[in-house]
């Protein structure tokens, strides 16, 4: 017997032009956490969608414990003993917890003997591994932590001995992802595999015992985590030394540029997603909201910026009232000096099938200067492009080219360079770094901060805590449509990962 | 994990793919025609022969093909603002009742060259006008377009028999439809045009609406890729939510595109009632609205690819005529059929031998130089 669980040789896959992974050799070892660590695009996600079966490699060999495994399809794998976490959960949100893990293995066509067998063997996996949940419960009432925590069930249910888990923390609160890492400690002390695929250092050092760094659909290194260092593995996956602090001098606010009162929001379903919310920001400073992703940050920031209804509240921009009655007129605001980084680039920041010069006037096309007359003035457009991409450092360097080609990093850059060359009293900024290269993070924080010192005010939500802490001047906590606290930045992380999770001070509730 | 985004040259795109579609469409309506025991080979010549062979049939030809590109122009429009107007047929419907208005009004005191105007934008605001209402209800009432353009097809179809039985009909007649229009309310044939190359264009009615297809095509092209509008237009249909970010006021823009969509559509009733028949009558648009959606399919609703798109329809049309005539065995179902395979291949699996190409284009260039590093699918 191999003590290896998982060897992958010379794998090789392109997607038309596009070369995914390249010659890729890695070496899981049994019984241990591997982290897989590498920017948006490096190939991670489509390594392991070739390990999982989705894809198939044009080349190379898959061994599993030992034995070559062609994995037609993600039957195979599960055969072979390898489960999968996925980022985005592939769970029904009306059916319940035993139904949801009994899906797809479900015996026979009557299910009454597969229900008693799914409930008697998920009793013993949660004492086995001490992932207790209730079995009767709906999903969809269920907190994203347990939700995920389903997701691992269903692997062990299979009989999963390889656990793949992709970004696995991006949804949860600290102290959820901390109760993660513990299972998955235990996990492998029962002697299951288990492969982290990561962009974030910091669970990497936490967690795992040996790392492989992918950059451009290499892998560049493996290392032992504990013979490495946060600053070595950055290098690695960016090829070059990067900045990881941002350096940010003191903040001078001034005036009050926005202000917040008593905004409600709800969603689309009726559901009230921003509560009573109050805030003001002024000039020269960033107040960042922090929060699990889905505590009504989106709702809020479509508000403001006079994309969505707001039931009550009122919002000041410079002085004068935002229409939040939905029907604001978005190009009004622009002109009022709200610049606005939507958190979904890709649905609203961007139309990912036009030209780079075409997205780089997107909301502002009533400017005189793109026109004459009705007409387009092409030459105009295209030149002011030229101009943002030089400045922003937007690669590859053509105008013309189809947004979609763009890296995720670059695309953001698009928008940003968009919305702050113009100047604005206020900008509001969603997930400024969300799917964004660890080079072009670097980037654009210190844009942030030079706007901050240019005199803007700034209003950052991001899920990113680190984020959050490192940019702003203040933080403010959203938990379930509410800001529960306010800190400043040097509040610690487990101070601020209550808050996040809805754990109240009675001050705070008082207020 | 979306799928990695790889670019083909555009004579590929917009050539290679089309063609191979099309062939297909040919080679199986081939076998079909083999089936019921004629030479398929034969039925080709007799098609393109009768097409494009002799003047009187190239008449016809581009007769049929200036409808089609009126229609398509109209469904193209739309498309791009993601709204699919599928009610073609009874804007060019309505088009007509604007285009014999105006002609039973001017014939007798205004020559051609006045009325021609005047019934271009009696037809462009009766098409649009058929469009604004499906437009309004898209966008104040959320009332899906695709199912009001349907249904007002059907209005359209029943408000025209009133019209026509009722109200437009000369005392006295027992037919459905208008008086002859006089002089005044009749296009000039372009007998010239195809002179010049040698045609006789015979009793074709190819006439000067056809021109003004090509105009229009001109200013969609203009509309779509050159204005302030055709942007916002673009933007709705690649990307409500991001039209929504940018301030695009998205019913303002549903209902101008609709009207613009029906007004192209109305103008197609210029052709057979101003050029052709001089009168208006019953069901005078014969399913050239419905033809359009496929050529837009076919030309990439643009303008460039519309033209082309709408003759290879016009030939459909005639050489098909021509083929149900000489042949027996194939009968006017037969030909719809093939003009049926050629949408289903050029239209609705169009994307079905793009992976293959796009396999086989990467392998060339792959070797003809080192990949791109462009991101890989996360």
């Amino acid at each position: 017997m191999s003590d290896l669980a998982i060897e992958l040789k010379g794998i090789d896959k392109s997607f038309g032009a596009v070369h995914a992974n390249k010659n890729i050799n890695l070496r899981v070892h049994k019984g241990t956490i591997h982290g897989i660590i590498g920017e948006n695009g490096a190939g991670k996600s489509t390594l392991m969608s070739i390990l999982y079966g989705f894809y198939q490699a044009d080349r190379g060999d898959i061994m599993v414990n030992g034995a070559k495994v062609t994995i037609r399809d993600p039957n195979v794998a599960i055969a072979s003993g390898i489960g999968m976490v996925h980022q985005h959960f592939m769970l029904v949100d009306n059916f319940s917890v035993l139904e949801n893990v009994m899906l797809g293995a479900e015996e026979n066509a009557i299910l009454n003997r597969g229900i008693i067998n799914a409930r008697a063997e998920l009793k013993r996996l949660e004492d086995e591994y001490a992932l207790e949940v209730d079995p009767d419960a709906i999903i969809e009432e269920l907190p994203v932590g347990l939700q995920q925590r389903v997701e691992i069930l269903k692997a062990l249910y299979r009989g999963a001995e390889i656990l793949i888990l992709d970004e696995p923390t991006g949804v949860l609160t600290p102290p959820e992802a901390d109760h993660l890492f513990r299972i998955l400690e235990q996990l492998r002390d029962q002697g299951k595999t288990i492969i982290l695929i990561t962009h974030k250092l910091r669970e990497i050092m936490a967690i795992t015992d040996e790392v492989s760094v992918m950059r451009r659909g290499e892998i560049v290194a493996t290392r032992d985590t504990a013979k490495t260092s946060v600053e070595e593995l950055a290098e690695l996956m960016v090829g070059r030394r990067v900045l990881l602090r941002v350096e940010k001098g003191e903040a001078h606010p001034q005036d009050v540029k926005l202000a917040v009162s008593g905004l409600t929001v709800r969603d689309n379903r009726g559901v009230v997603m921003v509560d009573d919310v109050s805030f003001d920001i002024k000039a020269g400073e960033i107040v960042g909201i922090a929060g699990v992703a889905g505590n009504g940050q989106s709702e809020l920031l479509e508000s403001i910026t006079g994309i969505r209804h707001a039931e009550r509240g009122t919002v000041m921009l410079d002085g004068d009232p935002v229409d939040v009655s939905g029907n604001a007129d978005a190009t009004e605001l622009r002109k009022r000096g709200l610049a606005h980084v939507p958190e979904d680039r890709h649905h609203m920041g961007l139309v990912l099938s036009f030209e780079e010069n075409e997205n780089a006037m997107l909301g502002y096309h009533y400017d005189e200067a793109y026109l004459n007359g009705p007409m387009l003035n092409l030459d105009n457009i295209r030149k002011s492009a030229e101009k943002s991409v030089e400045k922003y450092d937007i690669r590859p360097p053509d105008v013309r080219l189809k947004t979609a080609n763009f890296s995720g990093g670059n695309q953001q850059k698009i928008v940003l360079a968009r919305e702050m060359e113009r100047d604005p009293v206020v900008l509001v900024i969603g997930q400024p770094t969300r799917g964004v290269d660890v080079g072009a993070i670097e980037f654009i924080h210190k844009r942030i901060i030079e706007m901050r010192d240019a005199g803007k005010a700034v209003l950052l939500v991001s899920v990113e805590l680190d984020e959050i802490r490192a940019l702003s001047d203040r933080i403010l906590v959203m938990f379930a449509g509410r800001i529960v606290g306010e800190r400043l930045p040097d509040a610690t992380e487990g101070e601020l990962g209550l808050l996040m999770a809805g754990v109240e001070e009675n001050q705070e509730a008082a207020q | 994990m979306s799928a990695p985004y790889a670019k083909l040259p555009a004579w590929v795109e917009y050539g290679l793919i089309p063609l191979i579609n099309l062939a297909v469409a040919f080679l199986v309506a081939g076998l079909v025609v083999l089936i019921v025991g004629e030479s398929p080979l034969k039925a080709a010549s007799l098609l393109v022969q009768g097409a494009f062979g002799y003047g009187e049939g190239l008449g016809f030809t581009l007769y049929y093909a200036t409808n089609f590109i009126f229609a398509g122009l109209a469904v193209s429009v739309a498309f791009h603002c993601g709204l699919f107007n599928i009610g073609g047929e009874g804007q060019a419907y309505i088009g007509g009742l604007g285009v014999a208005l105006v002609c039973l009004w001017l014939d007798g005191v205004m020559p051609w060259f006045i009325t021609f105007p005047i019934a271009l934008l009696g037809a462009s605001l009766f098409g649009a006008a058929w469009a604004f209402i499906p437009g309004y209800l898209q966008a104040k009432r959320g009332s899906h377009v695709v199912i009001t353009t349907i249904m007002f097809n059907f209005i359209a179809s029943s408000l025209m028999v009133y019209m026509l039985v009722e109200v437009v009909k000369p005392l006295g007649s027992m037919a459905p439809q208008t008086r002859t229009f006089l002089e005044g309310g009749q296009l000039p044939r372009l007998d010239w045009l195809l002179s010049i190359f040698g045609f006789d264009i015979g009793g074709a009615p190819f006439n000067l609406s056809f021109i003004v297809a090509l105009v229009a095509a001109f200013f969609v092209w203009l509309l779509i890729w050159r204005t302030r509008l055709g942007f916002e237009i673009r933007t709705m249909g690649a990307s409500p939510s991001a039209a929504r970010y940018a301030g695009i006021k998205q019913s303002r823009i549903i209902i101008i595109t609709m009207m613009i969509s029906g007004a192209l559509a109305g103008m197609m009733a210029l052709n057979p009632i101003m050029g052709d028949q001089h009168r208006l009558q019953l069901d005078f648009v014969a399913g050239a609205g419905f033809v359009g959606i496929a050529v837009a399919l076919m030309g990439r609703s643009h303008p460039v690819g519309i033209i082309p798109a709408a003759i290879l329809f016009g030939m459909l049309y005639q050489g098909g005529a021509e083929i149900s005539f000489e042949m027996p065995n194939i009968s006017r179902d037969m030909i719809t059929i093939i003009q049926g395979l050629v949408i289903l291949f050029a239209g609705a699996l169009e994307h079905m031998f793009r992976p293959a190409i796009i396999t086989f284009f990467a392998t060339i260039r792959g070797a003809r130089a080192a990949p791109q590093a462009t991101e890989a699918g996360e």
